[in-house]
């Protein structure tokens, strides 16, 4: 029989018997719906990290000298101890790197601390992050300036009191009116602004553009740090080949700089953005390891039902399926009508579980800060899955109604 | 004379349910020619199910030989039986046996999906089916909208669709008013006429008395076989051992 007989035949046999067809499948809908929730968040976060989360916190070919990791999850608590016992970074530090280097490479300290800005109309902005940083800061990463300009070398030496808001900063306390030559206060400190920052976006939920970035001399660097201490020197090498010379080079001027003998261990961290990725990478694999593994639990389950309800409706139909035989269907026409209704059966879950998961990974990306990306090879495969899973199942039913008996097919009520 | 359309010999059917061999069918010959209409008869027991399955090719002689429009039917497979009925034999039922959510034109058109016919044509050759049992203006409805009489007429006119060798009917008015009944039995004396074969299994003597040779089996065995109330080819109580010293 041709296979579009059988799958018109499935349809008219679902339509016929909706609700027990849609019990027949729930295992199925239920198992894909996870699997593509779960799968669109985890992938809609790993195209975040790469692509956003990395970028923003570290930025592109950058490498970032700190006193302990940023992304560091051990719980271990000697680990921690002994980052407290490292040396903090100084200006001093970066100065020596700047001279010292032997690739050309941008170098800028970076200090951040959290608090509120105030308008010269009596505007409070909380929560805004402030940053103490050198003029190169803006080219490492990457931050274009939407109005005004951003700071100078000279400035930042002299320690000017100027600042660049984020764009959240700047609507917030001006709302319409023009930022540029206005002034903030943070704290007692005046600062006088001179540029707005393109809008970047959030990170978890966390608006980047609620910030403010002043030169790392200016009265900034006090508010934020200890007086010569940073909490980051950023560096970027000129040419991107060069990054992993560039990086030798660093830990040889810090060890010389916190004169470690040749077998302690480095007291001070160099990251790049591809590094802190490894945390999550490790993360996502145990996800999609284990998140598939407890929907194929949830598929197997849902394939039993199927089978079942297939036994079930075999049973009922033998005197048609007798009929059948009778007007010359053969064993093999038989199996493949049992076997593509399973299957029909268990793609329709699949497709609804995909299309309630699509909704579901939406649900979540919409009232969590967690993203959502649409994963294709997922959705196939879970096309694929309730298309297997529906012929497994249907494998044992399509068997024992090809072997029945006409005669006694015929006979049955 | 051409080959008959059935020819049977010393046919044994054996079934064995638990310790016991019941032996339905105790040796039977049988020839139907060509354009026979043959009633064939019995009580309850007499085996008359049994010879209707293997006549129908629904079922495998336990010994004995078959040929149905000169194919050897017995040691066939599965398939092979069934690319046989769906050729070879129209079957028409007590109960109609319509698929319930299919309709008429679709339940008429079954065969000739087993067959292998491209979908255009068997829609032509159901719709002209139809027509000719009377059913032109019902090819959309379902059994359930059909009354019995035009039910069964759905039935007949799927049994003919492939042009079978046989129709096979079994007890075809058994659920039908008399007056219905008539009706499908002046329809088959209309198939008759125009050289259809035609085997009816009844237990009604009107009924069989339309057709115009009536077998009658007792204990497994034709009793009797009576053609325009005269003494048949198979004779009453014959046997292989009869055959055989006739043959010799």
């Amino acid at each position: 029989m041709l296979l579009r007989e059988g799958v018109v035949l499935a349809l008219n046999q679902i339509r016929a018997q909706k609700l027990k067809s849609f019990f027949a499948v729930l295992g199925v809908i239920i198992g894909v719906m996870f699997l593509i929730t779960v799968v669109s968040v985890v992938e809609g976060m790993n195209k975040y990290m790469e692509e956003d989360f990395a970028r923003k916190i570290y930025g592109l070919n950058t490498l970032t000298l700190t006193r302990r990791p940023n992304m560091d999850f051990s719980s271990d608590p000697d680990v921690w101890r002994t980052y407290q016992r490292r040396p903090r970074l100084t200006f001093k530090d970066a100065d020596a790197l700047r001279a010292e280097l032997d690739y050309p490479a941008l170098v800028a300290v970076e200090s951040g601390a959290g608090g509120t800005l105030r308008s010269d109309r009596g505007v409070e902005v909380t929560n805004v992050q402030f940053t103490g940083a050198s003029a190169d800061f803006f080219r490492i990463r990457d931050l274009d300036i939407e109005r005004g300009r951003g700071f100078t070398g000279p400035e930042d030496r002299a320690g000017v009191p100027v600042v660049v808001l984020g764009s959240e900063a700047a609507d917030k306390l001006f709302g319409a009116l023009d930022p540029l030559g206005r002034v903030v206060k943070i704290g007692n400190d005046p600062f006088r602004v001179i540029g707005v920052l393109k809008k970047q976006g959030s990170l978890f939920g966390f608006s980047m553009d609620n910030r403010a970035i002043a030169p790392s001399h200016s009265a900034m660097g006090r508010i934020v740090n200890p007086r010569g201490v940073v909490d980051n020197i950023l560096v970027r090498p000129v040419d991107p080949e060069n990054i992993e010379s560039v990086k030798l080079g660093m830990q040889a001027v810090m060890r010389v700089r916190n004169q470690l003998r040749p077998m302690e261990q480095d007291n001070f961290s160099i990251e790049t953005a591809e590094e802190s990725l490894g945390f999550w990478k490790r993360i996502q694999k145990i996800l999609l390891i284990a998140f598939p593994g407890l929907v194929s639990i949830a598929l197997v389950v849902g394939g039993i039902v199927i089978m079942n309800i297939m036994l079930v409706s075999v049973t009922e139909r033998t005197r048609e399926i007798g009929l059948r035989k009778a007007l010359g269907a053969r064993r093999q026409d038989i199996h493949i009508q049992v076997l593509v209704e399973s299957a029909t059966l268990s793609l329709m879950g699949a497709v609804i579980g995909i299309i309630l998961g699509l909704i579901g990974a939406n649900i979540v990306a919409a009232v969590s800060p967690l993203p959502a990306a649409i994963a294709p090879v997922w959705i196939v495969a879970s096309v694929v899955m309730g298309g297997g899973v529906g012929i497994v199942a249907g494998l044992y039913p399509a068997a024992k109604a090809a072997k029945l008996d006409p005669v006694v097919a015929l006979r049955a009520e | 004379m051409s080959d008959p359309i059935i020819r049977i010999e010393r046919m044994r059917k054996d079934y064995v349910i638990g310790s016991e061999t019941v032996r339905a069918l105790r040796g039977v010959d049988l020839r139907v020619e060509r354009n026979e209409y043959v009633a064939i008869m019995g009580p309850s027991g007499s085996g008359k199910s049994t010879l209707m399955n293997l006549i129908g090719c629904l079922d495998t002689p336990s010994a004995g030989e078959y040929w149905l429009n000169s194919q050897a039917v017995a040691g066939k497979d599965d398939d092979e039986l069934a690319h046989i009925r769906n050729r070879e034999i129209g079957f028409v039922f007590q109960t109609f046996n319509l698929l319930p959510r299919a309709t008429s034109l679709h339940n008429v058109e079954l065969p000739l999906v087993y067959g292998g016919v491209p979908s255009r044509e068997r829609r032509q050759r159901a719709e002209t089916m139809l027509e000719k049992v009377g059913l032109g203006d019902r090819m959309k409805h379902k059994p359930s909208e059909l009354s019995g009489g035009q039910r069964q007429r759905v039935a007949i006119a799927r049994a003919l669709i492939n042009s079978p060798a046989i129709l096979l009917a079994d007890e075809p008015t058994g659920n039908l008013d008399s007056q219905t009944g008539n009706e499908i039995m002046a329809l088959f004396d209309e198939l008759h006429a125009i050289g259809q074969t035609i085997i009816l299994v009844t237990h009604e003597h009107d009924i069989a008395e339309r057709a115009h040779r009536t077998v009658t089996l007792r204990d497994g065995i034709i009793a009797s076989d009576i053609v325009g109330g005269t003494v048949g080819y198979a004779r009453a109580a014959s046997s292989a051992s009869d055959l055989t010293a006739a043959g010799a």
